[in-house]
C-alpha cells in the first residue's frame, strides 16, 4: 500500500465549491460582521480628527477657529455622523463580545454574561454623564 | 394544510456530471416528519440513488448535517412543517468538498482534530491503585458545555473564515481543545496553546459568531475561541514580563 487510498473509482472527482466575493451579502449576520470590521476605519478617523483638533488647540486661537470652521463644513459633519453610527456599532458589538471572552467569578459563582455586559453599559453611561457634566459645567 | 411538500435536492453524480444539479421530489408532509424523514422517503419510495448520511435520527451522531434553505442544520432536527408550504432546498454542507449528492468530505477536520490533543494529557499518570481523578460539580461545569460537541460540522459550514482559508483550525476543534484545557484533570494546555497560537489557530478567527448561532448542541465555539484568545494574550504577556520560574 502506498500513496493515498482510493476509496472509489471517483475519489478524485470531489466537487469543490468556491465562495463568491459577495458571500457577506447572503446573510444578515455576515453583513453585520463586515460592517463591524469596517467600523474600525471610522474609529481610526475619530482618532485622527481628535489629533487634528489637539494640534489646532496647541497652535492658538486663530488655528482653533479655523479648525472649528472646517469641522462645521457639511462634508465633515456628514462624515462625522456616519462615523458616529459606526463607532456606536463597534462599541455595542464589543460590549456584547466581552462576556463571551471573560468568565467572571464572584464567590465561586459564575456571573451571568448579561450582567457582565450590563456593567459595561453602566460604565459607559457614567463616563458619558461625566463628560457631559464637564462640558456643560465648563460652559 | 397541504399533504405534501417539495424537496429541492442537490444531486451530484461524479460519474455522469461535472457539476451539481437540482432535483425535485414531492414527499408527504407528515406532522412530525423531519427533513431527514423526507429524504428517507425519497430513498425508499422514489429514487434509491439519492445519497446522504444519517444514523441516530435524534441529534446525537452528528452525521446528518446539510444546508436546509441556506442554513446549516441537522436534518433529523429540522421539521418539514416549519418549512411549509415549501419548497425546501436541501444542499450539502457548505465549505466541504462534495463526494456525492449530499455527502461531503470532512477528512480535513478529522486530520486537524488530533493536533490539539483532544484527550486528557497528564505529565505523569497516577497509578490505578490511587483511584480515579475526582472532580467537583463546579469543575465539571467549567468544561461540560464544550464536551457536548457531536462533530456535526455545522459550525464549519457556517464559518466564512474557514470557507475562505481552509487552513484555519476551525470552531469545533478549538472548542474541543478548550474542553480539555478547562478540565481540572488535564495538564496539556501548554502543548495545545503552542498549536493554537499559530495564525491558523485562534487568531484566524475574526469573531463572525455564526458557529455559535448554528450549533445544535449549545457548545458556543465562538465564545470558546474568544476566551482562548484572552488566555493566549495573557500567557504571551506573562512570558515577556515574568522570569521563567514564575510562570
Ligand atoms: S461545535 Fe456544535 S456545530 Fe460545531 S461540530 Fe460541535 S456540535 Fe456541531
Ligand atoms: S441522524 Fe444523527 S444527528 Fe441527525
Amino acid at each position: 500500500m502506498s500513496g493515498h487510498p482510493a476509496y472509489t473509482e471517483f475519489h478524485p472527482r470531489w466537487y469543490r465549491r468556491q465562495m463568491s466575493t459577495w458571500w457577506w451579502l447572503g446573510k444578515r449576520a455576515y453583513l453585520v460582521f463586515i460592517l463591524r470590521e469596517l467600523s474600525s476605519v471610522f474609529v481610526a478617523w475619530f482618532v485622527v480628527f481628535g489629533l487634528l483638533m489637539l494640534r489646532a488647540v496647541g497652535q492658538g486661537d486663530g488655528q482653533y477657529q479655523r479648525f472649528l470652521d472646517w469641522a462645521a463644513s457639511p462634508w465633515v459633519v456628514v462624515v462625522n455622523v456616519v462615523a458616529l453610527l459606526f463607532v456606536l456599532l463597534h462599541a455595542i458589538t464589543w460590549f456584547n463580545l466581552a462576556p463571551k471572552a471573560m468568565v467572571v467569578r464572584l464567590r465561586g459563582q459564575r456571573v451571568p454574561g448579561s450582567l457582565v455586559a450590563a456593567s459595561q453599559y453602566a460604565g459607559w453611561v457614567v463616563l458619558s454623564a461625566f463628560v457631559i457634566w464637564l462640558l456643560v459645567g465648563a460652559g | 394544510m397541504a399533504d405534501s411538500i417539495t424537496l429541492q435536492v442537490t444531486r451530484y453524480r461524479p460519474e455522469e456530471e461535472s457539476e451539481p444539479t437540482i432535483q425535485e421530489y414531492d414527499v408527504p408532509l407528515g406532522r412530525q416528519w423531519s427533513v431527514l424523514d423526507g429524504l428517507n422517503y425519497v430513498k425508499d419510495q422514489i429514487d434509491g440513488t439519492l445519497s446522504f448520511r444519517w444514523s441516530c435520527r435524534m441529534g446525537i451522531c452528528g452525521s446528518c448535517g446539510m444546508t436546509v434553505n441556506g442554513e446549516p442544520k441537522l436534518t433529523c432536527g429540522a421539521f418539514l412543517t416549519d418549512y411549509a408550504p415549501g419548497p425546501v432546498r436541501v444542499e450539502p454542507l457548505a465549505n466541504f468538498p462534495v463526494i456525492r449528492d449530499l455527502v461531503v468530505e470532512i477528512g480535513d477536520f478529522i486530520r486537524k482534530l488530533p493536533s490539539v490533543q483532544p484527550w486528557i494529557v497528564r505529565e505523569e499518570e497516577r497509578p490505578v491503585s490511587e483511584g480515579e481523578y475526582l472532580q467537583t460539580p463546579e469543575e465539571l461545569d467549567d468544561y461540560q458545555q464544550y464536551s457536548m460537541c457531536i462533530n456535526c460540522m455545522l459550525c464549519y459550514a457556517a464559518c466564512p473564515v474557514y470557507g475562505l482559508d481552509p487552513e484555519f483550525m476551525g470552531p469545533a476543534a478549538i472548542a474541543l481543545a478548550q474542553r480539555y484545557n478547562l478540565d481540572s484533570r488535564d495538564e496539556g494546555s501548554r502543548e495545545r496553546l503552542d498549536v493554537l497560537i499559530e495564525h491558523e489557530g485562534i487568531w484566524g478567527c475574526t469573531f463572525v459568531g455564526e458557529c455559535t448561532a448554528v450549533c445544535p448542541k449549545g457548545v458556543d465555539p465562538a465564545g470558546a475561541i474568544q476566551r482562548y484568545k484572552l488566555t493566549a494574550a495573557t500567557e504571551t504577556l506573562k512570558s515577556f514580563l515574568l522570569p521563567r520560574g514564575a510562570r
